[in-house]
């Protein structure tokens, strides 16, 4: 009797590990990736690298074009994203009657918005923005090539449509978290709806709010597929100045460095160093928004 | 002094309530102009005349090869629509055991330090950027594999599939964890009360009861790893070809449109089965991420007797 | 009754909430500057009761009422009524404290900010000084008023959110049993604030305590199950009650 339960001791211990290892896996992948994008890339990373532009057919020299286009591009993209996907949290928590079928329509297509392959968001960006906005915009004004073509602009609103899910699902989170003792202490107060929203709401949500956008720069960068059509270049001899100018960044620069590359021996290293500055940015725009997440439900744990 | 509301005394509130809502509307009229304009831009293939003499609805289901660059140009969609789904297949035959398992640990046998590490070392993983996984797996990952198996070709499904499934890993650990963690815990309860070990209560008792968001968890995998691109663009060879044997290279659904877009002559036949093919992500995506919500969505309604 | 005029006062009132009727046909003059209480067993209904006073009840979905609540003669449930107007006139003090995550001084100026003519920076301070005297609180915080009020003590977070009513100068104070999260002694303090307060202002108290309902206030409305069975000067309900029921209540027969 004893025996047999001993041995059923060891064996469910046994299971329990087997599903340990499996952590143990996910931490092993981690480790792996970030071990070699920093063995392979750290020779690379310089002072220069970081600052100067692609030289010699791009077999020498720095990356600053892409980092510049990408902190450009993430820039258009958050003016067009925050506002409105905090808005839409705010009305799907705080004003909208949950039954309601107009409720249930956005909840949805949020839901389904944050399904669409990212690719499909680069045909869809293709077809709409370079198409038929800027094709119309170009045709109204009487000239061609301005609007109806790839640009940071068209790259940025693609970006921040397939994002807009995480910024609304982020705000979302945040506005829950808030106890409706503090909705409820206002309107008794005489506040009306939208001041105890702005005053009272809307400051408490913006940790998560921020967390969010942390999370929206970060995938923002790293992302390819969206912007491959919609804006981005292989390579450009100069800065672009407009939002109407086509623009290169890191995601696909790596993208180009590996797969596009004549001289494959020469563009590695340029690549494994473009990796390693793509993955230390996303890594640590993850790890601010972690310590923020974690901040706030600490907070709130202990009744702020 | 009178209740009696004042006129306009509300005007700036009303005003920026309207705002609010018609913004929050926003959501559904991108979802409607996606599926308009993709339908749009596949639409000739059905109607134009000029474009069916290239390419008709028929020839995307005729034969087995895709080659639209030719002087005999054939679109059969067999050889992508197979390469979408051998890679997503392995890539889930990898990623499901290993996110379930880490989901399960971490929410039945993980101490609360413990929970409180891996919870975001898998948000780091979510955080790779899908072309540094493309990278990996290209760079690094697919020699290696090549040498310990000794495959004949470097890029091939499988390695596509495992560096897909790295990438699928936290969405399915994040909706299963959930899934499992609002199972309530008096069930957990009342199953060690009646003797069950802890292995016992959790795969007999709260992983059953967990299911249908478990499921929906290995959907919603799914349908990220049929619609993720620049893993397999970088990491599967790259070639249409139509074989059933994973070692070969293959080309998906995605990885198709992102090749081949940019270089396409607008207007052609080539460029509007292009968006077809979207058109066939898009559609099968929405009925899979559908599907995993309303599990979901069941799942929470039967643990909690009502909606959230 | 044998009190000044009679501001406020319920007729006929009902409320639903969906199919279920939560309260069903009250009908009483809440006298003015007095301190009233709603006692009852939980579930009675006296919180709602105390919510339709302000309108707060509209949070919830699915309520609905029918008849009259007046205040000085004009029914609140109006159409065309302004509801932001009304909870200025009639003030609210919650269970639990519920300060906002903000500075005392602010939580203080939070109701007269929200106005429509927000006064100038001394004005508000005075504002601001006299509501934390008059919820006696002023000595204890008046070094602190820019810190949190979250770092207050719950009895002084209350007592603070008692401040922060009274800065929108209201005629009525709604307190839904503002001392039942708090100690014996925050209790007390409370207490002998409520006595005083009745000077300036018409305050209906909820609570489910009995001897606090002797303590602090002239009448006393006993509710079960949705009715209002008797309502009265408390001395005689507590000593004399005319119905059965109040007396197997107070008696501590249930509740």
């Amino acid at each position: 009797m004893t025996n047999k339960m001993n041995l059923r001791n060891i064996k469910d211990k046994l299971k329990i590990g087997l599903t340990g290892s499996a952590v143990l896996l996910i931490l092993a992948i981690l480790t792996i990736i970030l071990g070699t994008v920093i063995i392979g890339g750290y020779k690379s990373i310089s002072w220069e690298f970081l600052t100067q532009a692609p030289t010699e057919g791009m077999t020498k020299g720095g990356i600053f074009p892409a980092i510049f286009g990408m902190v450009f591009s993430l820039l258009l993209m958050l003016i067009a994203v925050v506002p409105v996907g905090v808005a839409t949290a705010v009305y799907l928590h705080e004003y909208a009657q949950p039954g309601f079928i107009l409720t249930k329509l956005i909840r949805g297509a949020v839901n389904n918005l944050a399904g669409v392959p990212s690719i499909v968001f680069g045909l869809f960006g293709l077809g709409f923005f370079i198409q038929f906005i800027g094709g119309g915009l170009d045709r109204s004004l009487g000239q061609a090539g301005l609007f109806g073509q790839p640009c940071i602009l068209w790259a940025s609103l693609t970006l921040a449509l397939m994002n807009l899910p995480m910024i609304i699902v982020a705000t979302e989170e945040a506005l829950r978290a808030i106890p409706q003792a503090e909705r409820a202490g206002a309107l008794a107060l005489g506040a009306t709806k939208w001041q105890s929203i702005r005053h009272v709401v809307l400051p408490q949500a913006i940790p998560g709010i921020l967390t969010g956008v942390v999370l929206v720069i970060s995938r923002g960068a790293g992302e390819v597929a969206p912007i491959m059509f919609t804006g981005a270049a292989y390579y450009l001899p100069y800065l672009p100045k407009l939002p109407t100018e086509q623009f290169m960044t890191l995601g696909y620069h790596i993208f180009v460095m590996t797969t596009q590359s004549p001289d494959i021996d020469a563009t590695v290293p340029i690549a494994m160093g473009a990796t390693l500055v793509l993955l230390a940015l996303t890594f640590s725009l993850n790890i601010i928004a972690i310590i923020i997440r974690s901040r706030t439900r600490s907070q709130l744990r202990k009744g702020r | 002094m009178s209740l009696k509301k004042r006129r306009f005394k509300y005007l700036g509130e009303s005003l920026i309530e309207g705002n609010i809502k018609i913004t929050a509307t926003f959501a559904i009229v991108v979802v409607f102009l996606i599926f308009i304009f993709i339908m749009r831009e596949s639409l000739p293939i059905f109607f134009n005349g000029e474009v069916r003499q290239e390419i008709t609805f028929g020839k995307l289901f005729k034969g087995t090869a895709w080659q639209p660059v030719s002087d005999n140009p054939r679109f059969s969609l067999w050889p992508i629509i197979l390469g979408s789904l051998k890679v997503t297949l392995i890539a889930l035959f990898f990623a499901v055991p290993v996110a379930i398992g880490a989901a399960l640990y971490s929410s039945e046998f993980a101490g609360r330090r413990l929970k409180e590490f891996i919870k975001p070392a898998v948000e780091l993983l979510a955080g790779i950027p899908s072309v540094v996984l493309g990278f990996f797996a290209l760079m690094v990952m697919a020699s290696f594999l090549k040498n310990i198996f000794g495959w004949e070709i470097r890029l091939n499904a499988v390695n596509a599939g495992i560096a897909l499934g790295f990438a699928v890993i936290p969405s399915i650990y994040s909706l299963a964890e959930d899934a499992i963690n609002a199972v309530p815990r008096s069930f957990r309860e009342a199953a060690l009360g009646l003797g069950a070990s802890p292995w016992q209560t959790a795969v007999k008792v709260v992983l059953p009861a967990a299911l249908p968001g478990v499921s929906a968890a290995v959907l919603f995998g799914m349908g990220r790893a049929v619609g993720e691109t620049m893993v397999v663009l970088m990491a599967a060879g790259n070639a249409p070809l139509f074989s059933f044997n994973p070692l070969n290279s293959t080309r998906t659904m995605t990885a198709t449109i992102a090749a081949e877009l940019g270089e396409v002559v607008f207007g052609s036949g080539h460029y509007h089965a292009l968006f077809f093919i979207g058109l066939v992500l898009f559609l099968v995506t929405f009925v899979i991420n559908m599907t995993s919500w309303a599990l979901f969505d069941g799942l929470m309604s039967k643990l909690y007797g009502s909606k959230k | 009754m044998q009190t000044g005029t009679d501001r406020l006062e319920i007729k006929g009132f009902n409320l639903y909430y969906h199919r279920t009727k939560a309260l069903e046909d009250i009908s009483m003059t809440i006298p003015e500057k007095r301190v009233t209480a709603i006692i009852g067993p939980s579930g009675c209904g006296k919180s709602t009761l105390l919510r339709s006073i302000n309108r707060m009840n509209e949070m919830i979905d699915g309520v609905k009422v029918e008849g009259q609540i007046l205040l000085d003669g004009e029914d609140i449930y109006q159409k065309d009524i302004d509801v932001v107007e009304l909870r200025r006139k009639v003030g609210m003090v919650f269970q639990r404290p519920n300060p906002f995550p903000k500075s005392i001084f602010e939580n203080v100026a939070f109701g007269v900010r929200m106005g429509d003519n927000v006064p100038a920076k001394e004005k508000l301070e005075e504002v601001v000084e006299r509501s934390l005297k008059e919820a006696a609180i002023w000595d204890e915080v008046k070094d602190r008023l820019h810190r949190s009020a979250m770092e207050l003590s719950g009895g002084q977070q209350q007592r603070v959110c008692i401040a922060r009513a009274l800065a929108v100068e209201p005629e009525v104070i709604l307190m839904d049993e503002p001392a039942s999260a708090l100690d014996p002694i925050a209790t007390a303090k409370i207490e002998e604030l409520i006595f005083r307060l009745k000077e300036k202002y018409t305050i209906v108290i909820v609570t489910h305590n009995m001897q606090q309902a002797a303590r602090v206030s002239g009448f006393t409305a006993f509710l079960m199950l949705g009715k209002l069975v008797e309502f009265g000067p408390t001395e005689k309900m507590m000593t004399n009650p005319a119905s059965k029921l109040t007396e197997e209540y107070i008696t501590g027969r249930f509740g």
